[in-house]
């Protein structure tokens, strides 16, 4: 039974197996400090979550929709330039909740002006119409909230905080804000796996997920609920925004870092809320592992002019995966009926 | 009409197709379950059977579309059970689907001649500079494009968009273009679906027309029994999977598990 | 009254596959040749070539390359700058270091070793489609933008990581000024189309298109999807790789590894969707609809009398861009080429309305 098993996944079982070793190989260096190790582990794993919060959208308009949602990263950079000009003039709390409703206005616009004209069309014409919106969003938003850098003031300390100093020599450095944002993530998929499973609209959701025309003859209004999952999605992109603003700094180059999400949701599974989350974290520790200890290797090996690997890597390993599981860890296998 | 079939069963020849205890499931729903007939040369077999018997998935393993978990087809002395649709067609096997499976962004003409794809074979330099064997073969597998259309009566519309044809016609087309593989099996998956009187006549003639004129083997889906009986020398029954009647049109329209099937009696 | 076919009855099969077989068309094709190698040299002027006409032929040939494997055969790239970079980084290093080989060979070569990572890069698609694809291609992208950055073999150890070429020389012919340039583009570009004409009119871009249409049907009737889909990442490559080392030793002259980057994949997806998909006018249409409208953005404020800044002008490009890619794709998915063939087929019938 086992050999079964493992004749039958050995892509897959190779693949993990080659990343874990990856995981465990900076401690062939003796140089290695262990309390170093765990805290790029640690930037790995906050930087992560910060990728799943914006694949949570991706996640969450495929699995309604079976639209692939290239715009979410605009969505991002839109919702934290609202929230910080808004934030000018009004409380935080205002503000965040005025740019919630810009995001549902957003939402119902682009269902209506965008989604519905292109209903029955092949996915990848979806997926190009969604290029089209994130282009104009991208000069939309800052056609309307300006082009410079802002800030998004969260209250949170900036300075680092080191921890867990009589266990690891040295001690760990954490950001207090990487923390929160880990929190806020983990209180995000909790309420959404609630609101999934718990709340009629969540169950109308899935429906309309598994099939669209069975959910319409039941009585699901299709529209309404592609504007309901576009308002979720606009929320998480919210939050994504907020948190990443906030750490980066509100910019241009906002909507770029969310292209990251897309490999996040390969390893997922393009319709997984758990995959979003697993996936983004593998990303995260991966590109941060393969940045700081692989990339020198790499430099010294092949007398490269610096790193940049991070650039690259998620990429790479999203490839692999879709040759080797092209469904993701928690996806569905799809079947091609004739 | 019995004289038709008579001068046929002269020329019916040996097995040249057999399906041998094949099984096929998708998830838990079982499609096939150890379905094995046989089909001679130059016949004209029918399978018939109610909705959802599993008579698509048939052609589709044969074709090598679908891959059956138990079993194997056995084709002019080769026994195989995954092999690649496109290597099946290489070996003589053609089909047409149920749902018209046509290259709407082409006109006729040029769906038609993709079939004769297995016989061009310049390369691509050729092609580039069109000169040579490129520009011959083009105008060679024209040649024979053009019998075919002619053969099926569709002359006025080769140039046409085949999305714009009204259904008949693009049924016409998905014939052309697996005859333009000069197939020696045709499997057809329901050809007179969605037609009217006329058009089921004109199918009707163009089939038992291209067993006569080019010894094709046909294998056939259909519905329409009439048809079934008209122009099939056997007949295959299958319900939910099961082979339940396997012979002549007169045997199986006798065979009481078929009218207990297409009744809708419970087992 | 003038476009009709009357009269002009095809007796071969040859004559009926001809690439123009309406002697109206063919007149127009010769006229616009004797126009585009005869009359344009002297009237446009050396800033027009520079900043307008020869971006948009090199962008055109691209832009064939891309449709060929988008628009043709249907499996989508977004990252297909990466293989214009090659094409520019390998003709670079050729001519760098055997400098006598004639400028085309080193062309035909770039492309070739662009269509090689093309193939690489291209079997993913044999296991996957539509988005995932999508990013399988965008790896390449990305990929390539950090191999140019970082491998400073590829820069020839260049500190800043930016290359330069001197001006082409071939047979004695040193193509250093706007028009000569152009004169060379032209050349290059009349061939390039050709080729791809007659691709595409083959059994070759037949199975493309078979792939595209309907791929489980293709190879039911024979084809086989690992040659289709190779061939495709292949010859697109190739034309971009060519496309690209134009690019820089034609067009840019000196560039750096992020002149081929992400906007650029983009860039020329939108050139596709815009100008036709499927169509090799289309892929003319889109590059030249690509590269004026930004020139048009720049002047038409000055035009109406309004004052807008650079800042601006860019973001209502991006505006502008979006809002015409969910436009074309709403209203006509196969963009301008298609509008100008519904022209064509009123023009038929002009000056009767059906």
């Amino acid at each position: 039974m086992l050999k079964n098993v493992i004749g039958k996944n050995w892509p897959v079982l190779t693949l993990g197996v080659a990343l874990l070793g990856g995981l465990l190989a900076p401690f062939a260096d003796k140089s290695t400090m262990p309390g170093f190790y765990v805290e790029v582990l640690l930037g790995g794993l906050m930087a992560g979550v910060l990728y799943s919060l914006v694949a949570l959208g991706f996640a969450l308009i495929f699995k309604a929709s079976g639209v692939f949602n290239f715009a979410q990263g605009a969505m991002v950079l839109f919702a934290a330039l609202a929230v910080a000009r808004l934030a000018e003039r009004m409380p935080l709390w205002a503000a965040i909740l005025l740019a919630m409703a810009i995001m549902v206005v957003l939402a119902w616009l682009i269902e209506r002006l965008v989604l519905r004209p292109l209903v029955n069309q092949e996915p990848v014409a979806l997926l190009m119409a969604t290029l089209g919106v994130a282009y104009f969003l991208d000069g939309f938003g800052q056609t309307v909230w300006g082009s410079d850098i802002y800030s998004i003031e969260l209250g949170i300390a900036k300075e680092p905080v080191m921890i867990l100093a009589g266990l690891f020599q040295g001690g760990i450095l954490v950001n207090k804000e990487d923390f929160v944002a880990a929190i806020v993530a983990a209180a995000l998929v909790l309420g959404l796996a609630v609101f999934f499973q718990k709340t009629p609209t969540g169950r109308a959701l899935r429906a309309v997920a598994d099939d669209h025309q069975a959910a319409q003859s039941i009585g699901i209004p299709l529209n309404r609920i592609w504007v309901i999952v576009w308002s979720v999605a606009g929320f998480v992109a919210l939050v994504a925004g907020v948190i990443w603003g906030s750490k980066l700094g509100v910019q241009f180059s906002l909507s770029q870092v969310a292209l990251k999400a897309l490999p996040v949701v390969i390893l997922g599974g393009f319709t997984s809320v758990t995959g979003a989350i697993v996936g983004g974290l593998i990303i995260g520790v991966g590109e941060k592992m393969a940045e700081v200890f692989l990339g020198p290797v790499l430099v010294q090996a092949f007398d490269l002019a610096g790193g940049g690997i991070e650039n690259w890597f998620a990429y790479m390993l999203a490839l692999l995966f879709l040759l080797v599981r092209p469904e993701g860890l928690f996806g569905e296998k799809h079947i091609d009926r004739v | 009409m019995t004289g038709m079939a008579d001068g046929r069963a002269q020329r019916i020849g040996e097995v040249v197709l057999a399906v041998e205890g094949v099984s096929l499931s998708f998830g838990g729903v079982r499609a096939l379950a150890d379905v094995s007939f046989d089909v001679r040369e130059h016949e004209v077999r029918a399978i018939i059977g109610p909705n959802g018997a599993g008579k698509s998935s048939m052609l589709n393993v044969i074709n090598g579309v679908y891959h059956p978990q138990q079993g194997t087809i056995r084709y002019m002395g080769r026994e195989y059970h995954d092999m690649d649709p496109h290597e099946v067609a290489a070996s003589g096997i053609a089909r047409t689907f149920q749902n018209l499976a046509l290259f709407k962004g082409m006109s006729v003409l040029d769906n038609i001649m993709s079939g004769r794809n297995l016989k061009m074979r310049s390369n691509i330099l050729l092609q580039a500079l069109r000169i040579g064997p490129a520009l011959r073969e083009e105008i060679e597998h024209r040649e024979v494009v053009e019998e075919i259309i002619d053969f099926l009566e569709i002359q006025a519309y080769r140039k046409t968009p085949v999305g714009r044809l009204p259904y008949g016609l693009q049924k016409r087309v998905d014939l052309a273009r697996a005859l333009a593989l000069e197939p020696r099996i045709l499997l057809l998956d329901e050809p007179m679906a969605g037609m009217n009187m006329e058009e089921k006549q004109d199918m009707c003639r163009f089939i038992l027309d291209v067993n006569d004129q080019f010894g094709t083997t046909i294998v056939l889906i259909e519905h329409d029994m009439s048809v079934v009986m008209d122009i099939s020398d056997r007949v295959v029954v299958l319900d939910y999977g099961k082979k339940i009647g396997d012979g002549s049109p007169d045997e199986v329209r006798a065979n009481q598990a078929v009218i207990d099937a297409y009744l809708g009696v419970t087992h | 009254m003038f476009y009709r076919e009357n009269g002009q009855f095809k007796s071969t099969y040859a004559s009926d596959q001809q690439m123009l077989p309406i002697l109206q068309d063919r007149i127009f094709m010769a006229a616009l040749l004797v126009f585009a190698f005869g009359a344009v040299p002297f009237v446009v002027s050396d800033y027009l070539f520079l900043s307008l006409v020869i971006p948009f032929l090199i962008l055109a040939l691209a832009a064939i390359g891309l449709n060929l494997l988008v628009g043709y055969c249907g499996q989508i790239s977004i990252g297909h700058a990466a293989f214009m970079a090659v094409g520019a980084y390998a003709a670079y290093n050729i001519a760098l270091r055997i400098p006598q080989l004639n400028f085309l060979v080193v062309l035909v070569l770039a492309g070739l070793i662009a269509a090689a990572v093309g193939v690489l890069f291209g079997v993913p698609s044999l296991r996957i489609k539509g988005l995932y694809l999508a990013v399988a291609t965008l790896a390449a992208q990305f990929f390539t933008d950090w191999l140019f950055a970082r491998v400073k073999w590829f820069t020839n150890y260049a500190h800043s990581g930016s290359v330069q070429t001197a001006p082409i020389e071939m047979l004695g012919w040193k193509i250093d000024a706007p028009v000569e340039k152009y004169l060379f583009l032209l050349g290059v570009l009349v061939v390039f189309t050709l080729i791809a004409k007659n691709l595409v009119r083959s059994h070759i871009g037949r199975e493309w298109m078979a792939m595209r249409d309907m791929d489980v049907a293709a190879e039911v009737i024979g084809i086989r999807p690992v040659y289709a889909k190779l061939t495709a990442f292949a010859i697109s490559s190739f034309y971009c790789g060519v496309a690209g080392a134009l690019w820089g030793f034609v067009h840019l002259g000196s560039w750096e590894p992020l002149a081929f980057n992400l906007t650029l994949s983009l860039n020329l997806l939108f050139m596709i969707i815009i100008g036709g998909m499927g169509s090799l006018l289309g892929s003319y249409i889109g590059a030249a609809f690509i590269v004026i409208l930004p020139i048009l953005l720049n002047q038409a404020p000055q035009w109406l009398g309004m004052r807008v800044s650079t800042a601006m002008t860019s973001h209502l490009e991006l505006m502008i861009f979006g809002a015409l890619i969910i436009f074309f794709l709403i209203v006509e998915p196969l963009g301008l080429a298609r509008l100008w063939a519904v022209g064509k087929e009123k023009l038929r019938l002009w000056p009767f309305p059906h």
